[in-house]
């Protein structure tokens, strides 16, 4: 056998509790040139698990996460989180429950002229009235949750800086505060790593992870790097052309299964090779 | 294309195709054709024994306005105070109502893409069109000379030329913030404090001073109608044909002008 | 790491200012309320005045639902047209001469006594409001478009010579010293190593002028320097609402037309 199974990073270790969380049926999304972004996509997801969307770019996997708390509106189907259908939302119901569902994007989509602190309070405008934000009198509470969260990711010391001064992983962390400060049940995670270097790319996927584990959260994560989805999560989904092509644990990705995703390659050098990247994983 | 094949199998090589050349020429040809027009209408309606008489018209005049009548600035001290708050209160004004209409100008923030938009637009492009002057003009006839007038004027005039920097500012932003900030569950005045009005700050700021640079060389002749600061001193030393009163305003309005544009530079570069 | 994190528990936590030093934050806010303050005490607004303005404001705003194109159509045709020649004239002359004096007013490749004049004269005729140069015309010149006309090229002068110059000296250096190599004399290197660099820019910004140009020459009439200027002053002295906002529409009108014909040129020449 040309291909060693991958050691799989216990991430949120093996949980009992299997209630469903999250439950997608028949999620369809037709833009309005026609352009079929998901068909019929039908998944369930347990509370506490981490998931990994692979695929090709434009295989539909940031307009799916996007239809979860409808930044895009689905066209079709229904989107169920504990049993609360997203899609019937009014407005004000669906800013309600948008907070239980913190999102981290490529690229950091920080507020760049705002401070470390703001953009991580920011988490916090759901659940605070409008005038309370704009003085930015945040309860107490909201305050210290900033801060334990900030000391977490090791960056309380820059709490009072720009967004704009910090760097590229440092960004992604204020990112990471500021969906966790919903308190969330579900992360959503957009390409977390796409602008990061491998090392930091790996900082971060641990983190979220650890995160998860810490507080039970179950977690989607759209990622194009394959090897990086394998070393961290306990359930990989292959979408390609708007639909559904694998769904299982990551020692069943074959070279098989990347073709039908990505289309023909060679995939022995995708592929997770051997130890001495867990060797440099340990390390980093 | 430009290279062409003429009779004897040779190749040229033109900057042009003859299609392409022979419409660059006539088009030069009437452009200039215009010009000459133009030129012969104003010629025409010229005195031009006067136009002769200049130069000695000109030295009669600097000979009359020199030396400007230093003590005279002692009556200025009022009307460059007017002229001052022309500006800036007109600024103020019109910023304050340069903001909403910019959102509600701006494709990504507007209500309604059908209808209100257009509004904002017209409203910009219409304020924007007419000088203050016109403006002074109709407000002085509305609700009578006064530097009130003038500041309504200037905050009109000012109204659709910051309305238009602001809203293509608000074009401009980044999506993904304000993505971020709605995904959090926020409301739609939070994600606009959040996501939009920390990106605009900065050209925001910059539109404010650069426009009160202007506002202030505008403010200055704003009295020549009637509506207040310094251009009413100007005005009437004109009527009495006063050239050293005249000359002693003109510098005034120089070093106004020269000032207020070394202070929207300082600002400016402190803010950016 | 912790310990950093216990002092800051429980501590209440505020944006940090603009303005860090504690005293010149409060001067600087207390010195701009009581500017506001004074400023808005010194204006001196007859209310009742105002009041009774207000039946003429309606009166006005009313008067565009039905402009009066027709009972002065002859000085409105006349004065749009001198409006309108005087703009052509002054862009065509104003931004001949300003691309030699925007050339001479560029560091990098003007001698130094050659950009002084030229900064000099772009520093005149933008520190002279146009309404006080057409004001001087007209009393050195007499009445008429000639006098709005030399304002208006004056005016043009002193805008594009100054962006011209920033944006040459703004150029990349290699281009033109690639033309410069090649041994091309002086004429031949601005030919090619500057004008395409510059010239897209330029003329976006001719077009801009123009449609300054024709709102400024709306206004010129007002001191008798030609134009529409001097009829909608009329109209408004006479309470002729439906003349002046069929004026202005007109205006406005143009104004809208300019910049959609600039708009189209732009798109093309970038």
């Amino acid at each position: 056998m040309h291909w060693a199974p991958p050691v799989s990073f216990p991430c949120p270790s093996e949980r009992k509790e299997n209630a469903l969380l999250l439950s997608l049926k028949s999620l369809t999304k037709t833009y309005r040139t026609g352009d079929k972004a998901l068909v019929s996509v039908s998944l369930d997801i347990p509370k506490g698990q981490v998931v990994a969307l692979i695929g090709p770019s434009g295989a539909g996997k940031s307009t799916l996460i996007r239809c979860i708390n409808r930044l895009v509106e689905p066209t079709e189907g229904q989107v169920l989180l504990d049993s609360v259908d997203i899609t019937e939302l009014s407005s004000s119901g669906l800013r309600r429950e948008r907070r239980r569902m913190g999102m981290i994007f490529q690229e950091y989509a920080l507020v760049e002229r705002l401070t470390v602190m703001e953009n991580v309070l920011s988490g916090r405008l759901g659940y605070v009235g409008f005038w309370r934000s704009f003085l930015r009198k945040y309860p107490q509470s909201d305050v210290d949750e900033a801060f334990r969260l900030l000391d977490r990711v090791g960056l309380l010391a820059m709490a009072d800086k720009r967004a704009d001064e910090l760097s590229g992983g440092q960004r992604q962390r204020v990112g990471i505060c500021r969906a966790l400060i919903q308190n969330p049940s579900l992360l959503l995670v957009d390409e977390p790593t796409a602008s990061l270097d491998p090392k930091t790319s790996r900082q971060i996927m641990r983190l979220i992870c650890e995160l998860c584990e810490e507080r039970g959260l179950a977690a989607i994560i759209n990622i194009h790097d394959v090897a990086l989805a394998q070393m961290f999560v306990q359930r990989v989904i292959g979408l390609q052309s708007g639909s559904v092509r694998f769904d299982g644990p990551p020692t069943a990705l074959t070279p098989d299964v990347l073709t039908e995703i990505y289309g023909e390659e060679d995939w022995q050098a995708t592929i997770r090779k051997d130890d001495e990247e867990d060797a440099e994983a340990a390390v980093a | 294309m430009p290279v062409e094949q003429i009779a004897d199998g040779r190749k040229v090589w033109q900057k042009r195709n003859r299609r392409e050349q022979l419409t660059h020429w006539a088009s030069w040809f009437a452009g200039v054709a215009v010009f000459v027009y133009c030129w012969q209408q104003i010629s025409e309606s010229t005195t031009w024994f006067f136009v002769w008489d200049a130069p000695r018209i000109a030295g009669d005049i600097l000979t009359r306005a020199t030396p400007p009548k230093w003590f005279y600035i002692n009556e200025l001290w009022e009307p460059i105070w007017d002229t001052l708050n022309i500006a800036t209160l007109g600024t103020l004004l019109a910023l304050c109502l340069a903001v909403p209409t910019a959102f509600l100008a701006a494709r990504n923030t507007t209500p309604s893409t059908m209808i209100i938009r257009p509004i904002a637009l017209l409203i910009i492009v219409s304020t924007r069109s007419i000088n203050s002057l016109i403006w002074a003009l109709l407000l002085i006839a509305i609700i009578g000379p006064g530097v009130f007038a003038g500041v309504l004027a200037i905050a009109i005039r000012s109204i659709g030329f910051c309305a238009k920097l602001l809203y293509e500012a608000i074009e401009e932003i980044d999506q993904k913030q304000v993505e971020a900030i709605t995904a959090t569950g926020a409301s739609r005045w939070q994600v606009m404090a959040y996501g939009i009005v920390p990106q605009i700050m900065p050209a925001f700021a910059g539109v404010a001073v650069f426009r009160w640079d202007i506002n202030i060389r505008e403010s200055t002749v704003l009295g020549l109608v009637g509506a207040g600061g310094i251009g009413l001193q100007l005005s009437a030393s004109l009527n009495v044909l006063a050239w050293p009163q005249v000359s002693l305003i003109l510098i005034v309005i120089l070093l106004a002008v020269i000032l207020s544009e070394w202070v929207s530079a300082k600002v400016r570069g402190a803010i950016i | 790491m912790t310990t950093a994190l216990d002092t800051r528990l429980g501590q209440p936590w505020r944006k940090p200012p603009f303005i860090k030093r504690v005293w010149l934050r409060w001067s600087v806010a207390a010195g701009a309320v009581l500017y506001l303050i004074a400023a808005i005490a010194s204006i001196e607004v007859n209310w009742s005045r105002v009041y009774e303005g207000l039946d003429r404001g309606a009166a006005f705003i009313m008067s565009f639902t039905r402009p009066d194109f027709i009972s002065r159509a002859g000085d409105i045709w006349d004065g749009m047209l001198e409006s309108l020649i005087m703009t052509v004239a002054a862009s065509v002359v104003g931004i001949l001469i300003s691309i030699p004096i925007g050339l001479g007013a560029a560091r990098n490749i003007a001698p130094l006594p050659v950009y002084l004049v030229c900064r000099s004269i772009v520093a005149l005729s933008r520190a002279l409001q146009e309404i006080i140069v057409a004001i001087l015309l007209v009393a050195i010149f007499g009445f008429g478009p000639l006098a709005g006309f030399l304002t208006l090229s004056f005016a043009t002068i002193g805008f594009l010579s100054k962006l011209l110059a920033e944006d040459i000296e703004a150029m990349d250096r290699v281009q033109a010293e690639a033309i410069r190599a090649t041994g091309a004399g002086w004429m031949q290197w601005i030919n090619y190593g500057v004008q395409p660099q510059v010239m897209p820019r330029l003329i976006g910004l001719s077009m801009y002028r123009v449609d300054i140009n024709f709102r400024e020459s709306a206004i010129l009439g007002l001191v008798g320097a030609g134009g529409i200027g001097a009829t909608l002053n009329t109209a408004f002295d006479r309470y002729e609402f439906d003349t002046a906002a069929a004026i202005l529409m007109l205006i406005i009108g143009i104004v809208m037309v300019l910049e959609y014909l600039s708009g189209i040129i732009r798109a093309r020449v970038q």
